[in-house]
C-alpha cells in the first residue's frame, strides 16, 4: 500500500473540490428540476457550526481544518493493475452528512472503503495519495489500522449481524477493544441501542439472536454495533437500500439525529435520499469526482451538465 | 406418430432399479451382519460387550477391550488432529497468499490419498522405533509412574496407533473445515474488521459462524478413525486388554476382525466377529449421519426465526 | 493515533495465532514428507526386474517378486469397475433425472451411507455374500467388495455432473421427439462424460489402495490365479503379509510393493485430474 507523504494542513489551503469543478451557468430554460430539498439539508447549513465556514451560498466547501474532519487529497486507487479512483480530493466536514452519489460502478463505495482502510483486506489493492483524519494521513506509517477503524466506523449495505445475541452483537466492538468493565459495557450497549432507535423494541429480549430480527431492525442493530465504540466518523454504504420504505424512513431519521454527534459519510444510489439527508454531496462518475458542493446547490443549481443529467434521472 | 409412453417408463424403471439396488446393498449389509451375529447375540446377550476376556479357545468372548481400544485410539487422534486440521484450514482459507492456496490444498489432499497399508508399513519401520525412543525417554522420568505412561516401552501400542490415526484423519477434517470456512460470508469478517478487529479476531468471527459445520468435520474425522483398519492393526499391538496406558499394546474392533476373521473356527467365533462388525457398522452409520447433518446446516443460510413481536412494534420495520 | 497498549497486545496475539496456523501446516506436511521420502528411498532401492516378473518364492527363500500380485490387483480393479460403473452411473442418472421422487432421496442417502462404511465391514459382508456360498475365496468376491466401495463415489459424481448439464440441452432433445433414454444416453451422458470419468478414476484410486476388504474375499495366492473363482493375490494384501512377516527380504519386497502402490494410486489421481481438463478442452476448443 503506497501513500504519499502527508502535507501539513496549516501550510496550505486544502484544495476544495468545488474549486476544481467548472461552473458553467445554466440557461434557465433547462433548469434542473431537483427533488424536494427537505428541511434536513437546509437546516444542515446552520448545523455545521463553529468556525466561519466557507461563504454560505454557492461555493460551499469548508476551508478551515477545524471544520474538516477527514480529507482525501489526490487519491488514486488501484485493484491490481486497474485504476478505480482518479485523483479524488474531497473534504468531509465535521458533524455534517456528506453523501456520495453516482451511477453503479462509479467508485463511490470504493472511496468510502478507503476512508477506513477496509480496502486493505483486498489483496492487490493499492492507494496513492493521502486521506487524513484530523490532519494525520491514515495511510501513513504511524497509524494503527485497528485504532483507525475504531474511530471511523462502518455500516454495510446488507446488514451483517453476528450469530450472537442482540446484546453480544452490540458489545462485540467494546469487548475486542477492551473498552469498559462489565457494568460499563451494559450501559454503553443500552446507550448505543437508544441512539440507534432500537432500544424500545429489543430491551426485553437482549438475549435473543440478532439474526432473528427483521431486516430494518437488523440494520439498526448494525448501526448500534458501530455506535457502541463511539467512533468519530460513521461511514454508511447504502444503509437503506435493502430496506422497505418505512424502515428506510427510520434509518434516515436516525442519520439526521446522529449528525450532531458524529460525522457521517453516506453512499447512496437514491438521489432523493441524498437530497433529504445530506449537507454536502459529491457526485462520482467512472472513478472521478465530477462535482462536490452543498447539497442544496447540487440539487437546485448544479455546476455541471452531467451532474444535472444524473440528478434528473437522464441516466444511471 | 405418437411415442409409446412405455419407452420413458422403461427408462425410469430400469434406472430406478439401480438406485434401489444401492439402497438394497446398504440394507443387505446390515441384514447380513445381523444374521451372522444371531448366534453370539443369543448366547451372550449384552454381556458380550462388558466382558474383558477374549479367549476363543475357551469360547470366552468379551469384547470390551475392542471398544475400549477403538475409542481410546480414536480419541487420541481427534484430540491431536483437530487443532492441526483447523490450523491448516484457517491458514489456507484466511491467511495464505493466494498463490499458496492451491498447492497447500493439493498437498493436504495428498496426505489423504496415501493408502492405509502404506501408512502401516511406514508406521512399523519408522514411527514405532520413534515412539519407542520417546517411551524409553519417558520411562526414565517420574512421569512413568502415572498410569498414562506406565508399562514397558514397546513402541507398538496405543500411542503409535493414536499417532498414525492422527496423521490419517487430519486431512479429512481439514478439507471439510476448509469448505465450511469458505462458505462463511465475507460480510461477517468485514463487520468485524470495520469495528477494529485484528486479523485473528476476524478469523474467530468466521470460526464462530461456521462452528456447526466445523464440529461436523471433527465428527466426520472421528468416524474415519473408528473404521480405520490396516494401519491400526499393524501398530496397536493386538493385545485384548483394557489399559489406560499409552504404552500398552491394545486392540481395536477393526483390528480384531482383520486379524482373526480368516482363522475363526466355529460358528460362535465367527459370529462374534460378525457381531463386532455389526456394531462397527452401526456406530459409523450414526456418526456419519450426525456429521452430515451438522455440515449441511451451515451450507444453508442462517434462517431468520421470526421473533415474538408486540402489535405496536409490528409497525417498527 | 498511535497504537495503544491493549491494541498492541491484540495485534501480538493475532500474529502469534496466525503463526500457529502456519505451524500447523508445517506439522502436517512433515509426516507427508517423511512418508513419501521413506517410501521412495526404501522402495526404489528394493525394486528390481524380478519384482515385476517373478512369483513369490516360498517362505524363507530370498528373491522372487510380486508379478502375480500386480496382475491380481489389476484384475480386481478391472472386475470391480465392471460391476460398479454400471450400477453407479445408472443409479446416478435416476437420482439426477427424477430428483423429487422418494426413490431418489433414498438412493442418495444410501450412497452417502455406503460411503462411510468401514472397508473391513464391507469385506466381511462380501465374505458372507459370496465366499460362503461359493465355499472358496475368489477374485469375484474381492471384486464385489471393492465394487461396493466404488459405487457411492460413482453415483455421486454422476448425479452432480448430470445436474451440471444445462437443462436446455435436455429440452432441445426432447423437443425433437427423442425418447428420454436417447436424450440421456445420447446427449447428456456424453456432455457429462469427462466429469463422470473423473469420478470413476477417483473411485478407482480409492480402492486401489484398499487392503481390508480383500483379506477374506480374494484372500491371497502365491501363484497365478486364472479365471475369477480362485483366491487371488493383490498388491496390498501381499505388502501386508510381507510387512508382518519376520523376514528381512520380504520386508524389502514390501517396500518395493508400497512404492509401486503409491505411484499407482497417485498416477490414477493425476490422470483423473488431467482427464477432466483435456476432455473439457476438446469439447470447448
Amino acid at each position: 500500500m503506497m501513500a504519499a507523504k502527508p502535507t501539513k494542513p496549516e501550510e496550505e489551503e486544502p484544495v476544495t473540490a468545488s474549486q476544481l469543478a467548472q461552473k458553467t451557468p445554466r440557461p434557465s430554460a433547462t433548469t434542473a428540476r431537483p427533488p424536494e430539498v427537505s428541511a434536513h439539508a437546509r437546516s444542515g447549513e446552520s448545523a455545521s457550526t463553529g468556525a466561519s465556514a466557507g461563504a454560505p451560498g454557492s461555493s460551499a466547501s469548508p476551508a478551515s481544518p477545524a471544520v474538516v474532519r477527514m480529507e482525501a487529497r489526490n487519491l488514486d486507487f488501484f485493484y491490481g493493475p486497474a485504476q478505480a479512483l482518479y485523483q479524488i480530493s474531497l473534504p468531509i466536514e465535521r458533524n455534517a452528512v456528506t453523501a456520495l452519489i453516482g451511477p453503479s460502478g462509479c467508485g463511490k463505495s470504493t472511496f468510502l472503503r478507503c476512508l477506513n482502510r477496509m480496502n486493505d483486506i483486498i489483496p492487490k489493492s493499492r492507494v496513492v495519495g493521502t486521506v487524513t483524519l484530523d490532519g494525520v494521513d491514515i495511510y501513513g506509517g504511524e497509524v494503527d489500522v485497528v485504532d483507525l477503524r475504531r474511530r471511523v466506523g462502518m455500516v454495510f449495505q446488507k446488514s451483517n449481524p453476528f450469530p450472537k445475541s442482540i446484546y453480544e452483537n452490540v458489545a462485540y466492538g467494546l469487548r475486542i477493544n477492551r473498552i469498559g468493565r462489565r457494568s460499563q459495557i451494559a450501559e454503553r450497549v443500552e446507550k448505543a441501542l437508544r441512539e440507534a432507535a432500537l432500544w424500545d423494541e429489543v430491551k426485553d429480549r437482549l438475549d435473543a439472536p440478532g439474526m432473528g430480527l427483521s431486516g430494518g431492525q437488523q440494520q439498526r442493530l448494525c448501526i448500534a454495533r458501530a455506535l457502541a465504540i463511539e467512533p468519530e466518523v460513521i461511514l454508511m454504504d447504502e444503509p437503506a437500500s435493502a430496506l422497505d420504505p418505512i424502515a428506510t424512513q427510520k434509518v434516515e431519521d436516525l442519520i439526521y439525529q446522529l449528525k450532531s454527534s458524529y460525522t457521517i459519510v453516506i453512499v447512496t444510489h437514491n438521489m432523493q435520499q441524498a437530497a433529504r439527508v445530506s449537507d454536502y454531496t459529491a457526485f462520482f462518475m467512472l472513478g472521478k469526482l465530477v462535482e462536490f458542493d452543498r447539497t442544496v446547490k447540487i440539487f437546485t443549481n448544479p455546476g455541471k451538465a452531467i451532474t444535472e443529467d444524473y440528478i434528473t434521472g437522464r441516466f444511471g | 406418430m405418437l411415442r409409446k409412453r412405455g419407452d420413458d417408463g422403461a427408462f425410469r424403471i430400469w434406472t430406478g432399479l439401480f438406485a434401489l439396488l444401492v439402497a438394497v446393498i446398504v440394507l443387505g449389509i446390515g441384514f447380513e451382519l445381523w444374521r451372522h451375529s444371531r448366534l453370539p447375540i443369543e448366547k451372550f446377550g449384552f454381556g458380550f460387550w462388558t466382558g474383558t476376556d477374549w479367549d476363543p479357545v475357551q469360547e470366552e468372548f468379551g469384547a470390551l477391550p475392542f471398544i475400549w481400544g477403538t475409542l481410546y485410539s480414536s480419541l487420541i487422534a481427534i484430540v491431536l488432529a483437530t487443532p492441526i486440521a483447523l490450523g491448516i484450514a484457517i491458514y489456507i482459507v484466511e491467511i495464505a497468499p493466494s498463490g499458496l492456496r492451491k498447492p497447500l490444498a493439493f498437498l493436504t489432499e495428498l496426505l489423504a490419498s496415501i493408502p492405509s497399508i502404506v501408512y502401516g508399513l511406514w508406521g512399523i519401520f519408522f514411527l514405532v522405533p520413534f515412539v519407542r525412543a520417546i517411551e524409553t525417554a519417558v520411562a526414565g522420568t517420574p512421569l512413568h509412574r502415572l498410569p498414562l505412561f506406565s508399562g514397558p516401552p514397546y513402541g507398538i501400542g496405543m500411542l503409535a496407533a493414536g499417532l498414525i490415526l492422527t496423521i490419517m484423519v487430519t486431512p479429512f477434517i481439514s478439507s471439510v473445515a476448509r469448505e465450511v470456512l469458505r462458505a462463511v460470508p465475507m460480510a461477517q469478517r468485514e463487520a468485524a474488521y470495520a469495528l477494529g478487529a485484528t486479523r485473528w479476531e476476524a478469523i474467530k468471527v468466521a470460526l464462530r459462524f461456521g462452528r456447526t459445520g466445523i464440529f461436523g468435520a471433527v465428527v466426520l474425522g472421528l468416524g474415519r478413525a473408528i473404521g480405520e483398519t490396516m494401519a491400526v492393526t499393524m501398530l496397536i499391538g493386538n493385545n485384548p486388554q483394557v489399559s489406560t496406558s499409552l504404552f500398552a499394546p491394545q486392540y481395536s474392533m477393526a483390528a480384531v476382525i482383520a486379524n482373526e476373521f480368516s482363522e475363526a473356527s466355529g460358528d460362535v467365533y465367527l459370529g462374534a466377529l460378525f457381531e463386532i462388525g455389526l456394531v462397527l457398522f452401526v456406530i459409523t452409520l450414526l456418526i456419519n449421519t450426525a456429521s452430515r447433518l451438522l455440515i449441511w446446516s451451515t451450507a444453508r443460510a442462517p434462517s431468520r426465526r421470526p421473533a415474538p413481536v408486540k402489535p405496536a412494534a409490528a409497525e417498527a420495520a | 493515533m498511535t497504537a495503544r497498549g491493549s491494541a498492541a497486545r491484540r495485534r501480538l496475539v493475532s500474529s502469534i495465532m496466525t503463526g500457529a496456523c502456519a505451524c500447523a501446516v508445517v506439522v502436517a506436511l512433515v509426516p507427508l514428507g517423511l512418508v513419501l521420502a521413506y517410501i521412495a528411498s526404501k522402495g526404489i532401492g528394493s525394486l528390481d526386474l524380478a519384482f515385476f516378473t517373478q512369483l513369490p518364492k516360498p517362505h524363507g527363500e530370498t528373491g522372487g517378486g510380486m508379478a502375480n500380485a500386480i496382475v491380481g490387483s489389476l484384475k480386481l480393479i478391472g472386475l470391480a469397475s465392471a460391476l460398479a460403473v454400471p450400477v453407479g452411473v445408472l443409479s446416478g442418472i435416476y437420482i439426477a433425472e427424477y430428483p423429487g421422487s422418494p426413490l431418489a432421496s433414498i438412493g442418495r442417502l444410501a450412497a452417502d451411507v455406503l460411503n462411510g462404511i468401514p472397508s473391513i465391514v464391507v469385506g466381511i459382508f462380501a465374505y458372507g455374500l459370496v465366499v460362503l456360498p461359493m465355499r472358496r475365496f475368489s477374485a469375484i468376491a474381492g471384486a464385489v467388495a471393492l465394487a461396493i466401495m466404488m459405487v457411492p463415489i460413482v453415483t455421486r459424481s454422476t448425479e452432480e455432473l448430470i445436474k451440471l448439464v444445462p437443462a436446455s440441452l435436455r429440452e432441445a432433445g426432447l423437443a425433437l421427439g427423442a425418447t428420454r433414454a436417447r436424450v440421456t444416453f445420447g446427449i447428456i451422458l456424453p456432455a457429462a462424460f469427462p466429469g463422470i470419468l473423473t469420478g470413476i478414476l477417483v473411485a478407482v484410486s480409492r480402492i486401489a489402495g484398499e487392503t481390508a476388504p480383500l483379506l477374506f474375499t480374494a484372500f491371497n495366492n502365491q501363484f497365478w490365479s486364472p479365471g475369477i473363482d480362485q483366491p487371488t493375490a493383490s498388491l496390498t494384501v501381499q505388502i501386508y503379509s510381507y510387512a508382518i512377516s519376520p523376514y528381512d527380504d520380504l520386508h524389502r519386497q514390501a517396500w518395493a510393493g508400497a512404492f509401486v502402490l503409491v505411484v499407482m494410486v497417485l498416477t490414477i489421481s493425476m490422470l483423473a485430474r488431467l482427464a477432466t481438463r483435456r476432455l473439457e478442452r476438446m469439447r470447448i476448443g
